[in-house]
C-alpha cells in the first residue's frame, strides 16, 4: 500500500485515496466543433504505460482535493505530487 | 515415552505433563513441546499420507516449512481448523489433532492404491486424463479427486472467536528474532529509534539458542549462552517492542507490512475465555531489517520421503531444544558441514549416529570433532534407496563416481530408524522479493541472495546468504550501522570462533543404479511431485519455470514450495544444460504462511461488516411493522404488511390508497447536495441536459445528468432556494458518486467557477405526502399557508413552520399525484412523520414503501436510473428528448449524443409493454423476441420494470427494445421457461397522460 503525500494534508495511506486515471487530459472547450474521431480521442483513449505515468488522484477520504501524481507503474515509485493547475515536473 | 526423551533442556518443563490426542489415541508430552516434538517423543513419525499417491509421510522439519505434518485440530468443535502444521502448534492440555488426507486411517489408507498405480500418474496426469469424456468430469472425476485428495475439513459453523486489527507506525521493524535480528534490534533501540521486533516462535534466539558446541563461541562463551544474555538485556530496552508468536504475512510497497500475532492458540480451549484469538498488525515502518534466516534443504534421492527421514538441523533442534531424539539409531546424509553439528550433538548424548557425505573430504574443525568422537563417516557416498513402510528401517548407499554423475561399487545396507538429511541452506528471501526486491544467484552456495538497491530495507544474517557465525555477527553489525547511520556499537569488537566450511559440493538430483523412471525422488513432498515429473515436463516442451511449476504442481501446495523450489530449478538447469542463475525464480507471493479468514476480516463481521444507514424516521417504520430493503447502505421500508399480508397484497393496497386518498413515503434517503456560489446557475447548466438560468427563485425543476459518453448517470429535482443557492437531489444510491463527479469537474475542468458543494443528505429528513387528499393534510399541518394552485403551484417551494421548526415544502411529484415533500432538520424527522400521520388520520393516510413507489412511478412511466437504465441508455433512447436542451452550447455528455453510435436508430429504446392476458405479470429481466422461427432467436430487448397496477387493473411493464420507438402496437414475445407470453408494445405512460392528477 502506497504512502501518498497529499499536497494539502501530507503523507497518508493509499486507502484514503482514489485514482482518477491519466492526468493532463483537458476537456475540449468546444466539443461541438470536434469530429467523432477527435471527440472519441478525448473520451476513450487513455495511455497505460509501464514506466513513468502522470495520474490524477483524489484524497477521497480526506480533504477531497484532486491533485496529480507522477508514478512509475513498474515499481510503484512516486516521483512527485503536485496541485491541479501546476506545471507537471520534469522526471 | 522416556525412550526418546533423552535430554533435559530448559525449554521443555519435564515436570509438567500435558495430555493430548492424536488420531484418536491419547499421548503425553510436556509443557514447552510442540505437537510434533511430543509425537516424536512418543516415537510417532507417521502423521499423514501424501496428496497424490497417499504414501505414508512423517514429520520432516520443525517449522513453517513443514510439508507433511499437516493436521486438522479440534475436529467436531466450532474451533476446528485444517492445514495446521504440527511443527508450529504449541502443545496444550486436551489438544485433539488428526491426520489429514487419509481414509479410513493413517495406518490403513485406501487411497494408497494410487501408490501402486503411480507409474500411471505422471506430471500433468490430471490435465491429460480428466479432460474427456466431457460429462465424466462433473459426475465422476471431480467428486473422486475431491474425495481422495481433500486437505482437511472446513469448519461448518460460524467462527466463535474474536479477531483484531492494530495499526502501528515505527522507525524500525525487524523481522525475525534470531541472532541477526537480536543484534539489529539492540543497535536500533539503543540509538533512540522506536523499534518493533517480531518473531514467529514463542521465544527469541532462533537456532543459536540451543547451540552448545566447542567449535562455535562468541566472546569465549557458547553461542547459546551468549545469546541468552543478549535476550535478557534486550528485554530491558524501553523503545523496543518484542512480539513473539507473531509471523510476518506480507511485505507491501512503501514498507507497509502485515503480521499475524497468535494470542490464544497455545492455550487449552477452556482457558481462552473468549479473549482475542489473533491480531493482525498493520505496520508502516520507516525502515525494515529482514532477518528471517535460512531453511535447510532436503536431498533428492530415491524414496526420500519415508517417515523417519527428516531435516538434519530439525533433528538437532528436537534433541537440543525439546530433549527428544528422533531416532535411536541415526544416519545423517549430507553435502555440507552443518549436519556434523547434529552428529556431534547426538554422539555427545550417547546416541548412535553415522554420517554419509557426498563430498570426498572436509577438513573443517567440526568434521574433525566428529571424527575424534568416533563417528563413522562414509565419504563420497550417496543413499540410493530406503526401506521400511510406515517408518524407515534401513538404507542402501553406494559410492559416487569421480564426477558425481553416477554411482559405482557395491551397495552397502545400513540399519537406522532415523535418516537426517541436509542439502545445504536456502536463504529465506521471500520478504525481500515480496517488497519488490530482486535476487542474484551465488554460484558457490547455489543460492539466490537479495540484490539490495532499495533504500528502506536491508537483509541481514543467513537470509542474506551469511551462513557462518562470524560472518553473521560481523556483517549484521556492519550493515545495520550503515543503514541506521550509527558509528559505534557494542558488537564492534566481538570475538567469534567458528568452524569454517572449506569444501562445498552440491548435486541437485543424486545418481542411482536404478533407472530414473523407476525412482521416486520427491521434490515437493506436499504435492507429491518428483524429479521424474520435472524431467517429463521438460521433455514435453515446457521451458519457463512458471509453466513447469504449474504443470507438475511443484511448489504450489500450502507450503508454497519452501523446501522444493530450489531443487526444481536445479534439476531444470541441469537437464536443460543452462546456468541456474539464468532461469530466474518463481514469484513468492504473500502470505508467507497461511492467514486465517478471521484475522483478515478482524472486527468487520456481523453488525460491523458494513455501515447500516437508518433515517431518523426508522423507528416509526419498525413500529409500523415495515419490511425493509437495502438500498446502498440504507435500510428503506419496502412495504408495510398488515397482519399476515404478503408483498403483493400490501403493495396493491398501498398503491390504491396513495391514488385514492393519501399516501406517505420516507424520502429522506435521496441524496441532497447544497449548491452555493455566484456561478451556481451556470454550473447546473453545464451538468444537467436542460437549461437552468431562467429557473425562478422558489421554483423546482427535474434534471437529467449524463456521463461524457452521453449515457444517463443520475436524475433528480433541484430547487432554487435563492439567487445563488440551490438544493439538488440525487438518487439514493448515486448520492456519493454524484458529489464526487461534480467536485471533480469543479476542481479540475472549471476551477474558474465560484461554486461550493456540500452534502446535506443526512441533515434533512423528508416526508413525501401524495394523493388527492394531500393538500388537505398539508393545510392541517400548516394552517396559515395558502395551498391554492396559484399561490403554491406544482414545481415550486415555500418555507413553513411546524411548532416553530423551519421546514421546506416542495410541491413535486414522483407518483403523478398531487404531492408535497416536507424537509426538516433530521433531528425532528420522527416528530414530523408522527404529525403527518396524525393529520392524515381522517383521510386514512397510508405509509407506503419503495415497492409501491416503484409501482406508482411506473404507472406514470417515470424511469428509475439504474433499473430502467444500465449505463448504455441516452436520454434519446429513453424517449426523453424533451429534457435535452438544443440551445445550450455545451453540457456534460452533449457531444456524445450525436456520435455515430448514439444516433443509430436500432439502439435499445424505452417502451411500455402490455401483456395480452392483463393478469399475466412479466418477470423483470426477461428477454424479448420478435421472431421465434429463425434460429438462433434474436434477443431484441428485455423487461426493466413490471408490476400489476391496481389502479388500472392490469399488468404493466417497461422494457428496452431495439428500435422500440417505431414499434408501438407491434406484437412481441417474452419466452419463459415453460411458456411464451404474448405482449404488445405500448406508450410508456400508462396512467393520466394529460397530467390532470397533479393539480387535482
Ligand atoms: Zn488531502
Amino acid at each position: 500500500m502506497f504512502l501518498i503525500n497529499c499536497p494539502y494534508c501530507g503523507e497518508r495511506d493509499q486507502s484514503e485515496f482514489t485514482c482518477g486515471g491519466e492526468a493532463h487530459i483537458v476537456r475540449p472547450k468546444q466539443p461541438t466543433e470536434l469530429s467523432d474521431d477527435q471527440w472519441a480521442e478525448y473520451l476513450f483513449m487513455r495511455k497505460n504505460i509501464k514506466g513513468v505515468q502522470f495520474e490524477r488522484w483524489n484524497h477521497a477520504h480526506g480533504c477531497r482535493k484532486w491533485f496529480n501524481m507522477v508514478r512509475d507503474t513498474s515499481n510503484d515509485k512516486i516521483h512527485a505530487v503536485y496541485k491541479m493547475g501546476e506545471k507537471p515536473p520534469v522526471v | 515415552m522416556k525412550k526418546y526423551r533423552v535430554n533435559k533442556t530448559k525449554h521443555v518443563d519435564q515436570t509438567k505433563t500435558v495430555s493430548f490426542d492424536f488420531d484418536g489415541k491419547s499421548y503425553h508430552g510436556f509443557e514447552g513441546d510442540t505437537l510434533a516434538s511430543a509425537l516424536l517423543s512418543n516415537g510417532v513419525h507417521l502423521v499423514g499420507r501424501s496428496f497424490k499417491y497417499h504414501r505414508p509421510r512423517g514429520i520432516m522439519s520443525c517449522g513453517s516449512e513443514e510439508p507433511n505434518a499437516i493436521c486438522q485440530i479440534n475436529e467436531d468443535t466450532d474451533l476446528t481448523e485444517p492445514n495446521v502444521r504440527a511443527t508450529e502448534i504449541e502443545l496444550y492440555e486436551g489438544l485433539k489433532a488428526s491426520s489429514q488426507n487419509c481414509w479410513p486411517s493413517v495406518n490403513f489408507d485406501i487411497g494408497g492404491i494410487n501408490n501402486f498405480i503411480s507409474p500411471f500418474i505422471p506430471a500433468g496426469f490430471y490435465y491429460k486424463t480428466f479432460m474427456w469424456p466431457k460429462n465424466f468430469w462433473k459426475k465422476i472425476y471431480e467428486p473422486l479427486i475431491r474425495w481422495s485428495a481433500g486437505l482437511g475439513k472446513s469448519p461448518t459453523k460460524p467462527d466463535p472467536e474474536l479477531y483484531d486489527h492494530k495499526h502501528v507506525h515505527c522507525d524500525i521493524l525487524i523481522i525475525g528474532g534470531g541472532i541477526s535480528g537480536i543484534i539489529a534490534s539492540k543497535i536500533a533501540a539503543k540509538n533512540n529509534l522506536k523499534t518493533i521486533l517480531i518473531e514467529d516462535k514463542n521465544i527469541l534466539g532462533g537456532s543459536t539458542i540451543f547451540q552448545k558446541n566447542e567449535n562455535y563461541k562468541i566472546n569465549d562463551k557458547y553461542s547459546g549462552e551468549w545469546i541468552d544474555a543478549e535476550i535478557a538485556e534486550l528485554k530491558k530496552l524501553d523503545n523496543l517492542t518484542i512480539k513473539t508468536r507473531t509471523s510476518l504475512a506480507a511485505y507491501h510497497s512503501y514498507n507497509y507490512l502485515l503480521a499475524k500475532e497468535n494470542i490464544s492458540d497455545h492455550l487449552p480451549l477452556d482457558k481462552r475465555n473468549g479473549s482475542i484469538r489473533q491480531r493482525l498488525w498493520k505496520i508502516r515502518a520507516d525502515k525494515v531489517i529482514v532477518a528471517t534466516g535460512a531453511i535447510e534443504r532436503p536431498l533428492v534421492f530415491n524414496n526420500n520421503d519415508r517417515p523417519g527421514i527428516m531435516l538434519s538441523n530439525s533433528v538437532k533442534k528436537y534433541l537440543d531444544f525439546y530433549g527428544v531424539s528422533c531416532g535411536l539409531n541415526n544416519v545423517i546424509f549430507t553435502n555440507n558441514d552443518s549436519a556434523y553439528e547434529t552428529a556431534v550433538s547426538l554422539k555427545e548424548k550417547g546416541i548412535s549416529v553415522e554420517m554419509i557425505d557426498i563430498r570426498k573430504k572436509s577438513n573443517s574443525k567440526i568434521v574433525k570433532n566428529a571424527e575424534q568422537l568416533g563417528i563413522k563417516i562414509y565419504w563420497n557416498s550417496t543413499v540410493v534407496n530406503t526401506f521400511g513402510h510406515k517408518k524407515i528401517n534401513s538404507i542402501e548407499i553406494m559410492n559416487l563416481s569421480e564426477d558425481g554423475s553416477n554411482v559405482v561399487g557395491n551397495k552397502i545396507r545400513i540399519n537406522c530408524d532415523c535418516l537426517a538429511i541436509s542439502g545445504g541452506w536456502t536463504p529465506m528471501v521471500h520478504m525481500h522479493t515480496q517488497s519488490g526486491g530482486k535476487l542474484d544467484f551465488r554460484e558457490i552456495d547455489q543460492t539466490f541472495i537479495p540484490n539490495e538497491i532499495e533504500k528502506n530495507h536491508i537483509n541481514v544474517g543467513s537470509c542474506n546468504g551469511d551462513f557462518e557465525l562470524e560472518e553473521i555477527i560481523n556483517n549484521t553489525n556492519k550493515k545495520v550501522k550503515n543503514f541506521l547511520k550509527v558509528s559505534k556499537t557494542e558488537f564492534d569488537n566481538t570475538s567469534v570462533l567458528n568452524s569454517k566450511e572449506l569444501d562445498k559440493k552440491n548435486i541437485w538430483l543424486l545418481p542411482n543404479y536404478i533407472s530414473e523412471g523407476k525412482c521416486k525422488s520427491f521434490i515437493d513432498f506436499q504435492n507429491d511431485s518428483t524429479a521424474k515429473d520435472i524431467k517429463l515436463a521438460l521433455r514435453e516442451g515446457f521451458k519457463s519455470i512458471e509453466h513447469v511449476k504449474r504443470y507438475t504442481t511443484t511448489g504450489m501446495a500450502t507450503d508454497q514450495g519452501k523446501l522444493s523450489n530450489m531443487h526444481a530449478l536445479g534439476i531444470i538447469a541441469d537437464t536443460a544444460g543452462v546456468k541456474m542463475g539464468t532461469l530466474g525464480t518463481t514469484t513468492f507471493r504473500p502470505p508467507f504462511t497461511p492467514l486465517t479468514f478471521g484475522s483478515i476480516v478482524g472486527r468487520s463481521v456481523d453488525n460491523f461488516f458494513d455501515i447500516t444507514r437508518k433515517t431518523s424516521i426508522h423507528e416509526c417504520h419498525t413500529q409500523n411493522n415495515a419490511k425493509f430493503e437495502n438500498v446502498g447502505q440504507w435500510k428503506r421500508p419496502w412495504y408495510y404488511p398488515i397482519n399476515d399480508e404478503g408483498l403483493h397484497d400490501a403493495v396493491q393496497r398501498e398503491s390504491k390508497a396513495a391514488r385514492d386518498s393519501a399516501g406517505i413515503l420516507d424520502a429522506s434517503t435521496l441524496g441532497k447536495i447544497d449548491i452555493q456560489g455566484t456561478d451556481a446557475s451556470e454550473f447546473l447548466n453545464r451538468v444537467y441536459t436542460n437549461a437552468w438560468s431562467k429557473l425562478g427563485i422558489g421554483k423546482c425543476r427535474y434534471g437529467l445528468m449524463l456521463n461524457e459518453d452521453g449515457m444517463v448517470y443520475d436524475d433528480g429535482v433541484t430547487t432554487r432556494l435563492g439567487e445563488n443557492h440551490y438544493l439538488m437531489t440525487t438518487t439514493t444510491g448515486g448520492a456519493a458518486n454524484v458529489l464526487s463527479k461534480l467536485e471533480d469537474y469543479l476542481q479540475t475542468e472549471w476551477p474558474e467557477l465560484d461554486v461550493y458543494l456540500t452534502s446535506v443528505t443526512d441533515h434533512y429528513s423528508t416526508a413525501s405526502i401524495c394523493g388527492p387528499n394531500s393538500k388537505k393534510i398539508l393545510k392541517k399541518l400548516f394552517p396559515d399557508k395558502d395551498f391554492s394552485d396559484d399561490a403554491f403551484p406544482h414545481m415550486s417551494y415555500q418555507n413553513g413552520k411546524i411548532d416553530e421548526i423551519n421546514c421546506r415544502i416542495m410541491r413535486i411529484s414522483f407518483t403523478g399525484e398531487l404531492s408535497y415533500e416536507i424537509n426538516i432538520e433530521s433531528k425532528y424527522g420522527k416528530s414530523l412523520w408522527e404529525k403527518c400521520i396524525e393529520a392524515g388520520k381522517e383521510f386514512k393516510i397510508t405509509p407506503y414503501g419503495t415497492e409501491t413507489m416503484h409501482l406508482l412511478r411506473a404507472e406514470k412511466g417515470f424511469i428509475i436510473v439504474g433499473q430502467d437504465t444500465d449505463g448504455t441508455m441516452t436520454p434519446i433512447d429513453l424517449q426523453m428528448d424533451w429534457i435535452v436542451s438544443k440551445k445550450k452550447y455545451d453540457f456534460i455528455g452533449k457531444r456524445s449524443l450525436y456520435r455515430s453510435d448514439t444516433i443509430r436508430d436500432d439502439r435499445k429504446q424505452l417502451v411500455g409493454l402490455l401483456t395480452d392476458d392483463p393478469y399475466e405479470i412479466l418477470e423483470e429481466g426477461a428477454q424479448i423476441v420478435s421472431d421465434m422461427s429463425k434460429k438462433p432467436i434474436e434477443m431484441i430487448g428485455h423487461v426493466t420494470s413490471s408490476y400489476f397496477s391496481p389502479n388500472l387493473n392490469k399488468s404493466i411493464a417497461l422494457a428496452v427494445v431495439k428500435s422500440g420507438k417505431k414499434m408501438k402496437g407491434q406484437k412481441l414475445i417474452v419466452p419463459m421457461e415453460n411458456k411464451n407470453i404474448n405482449v404488445t408494445v405500448s406508450d410508456s405512460v400508462f396512467l393520466d397522460k394529460e397530467n390532470k392528477r397533479i393539480n387535482a
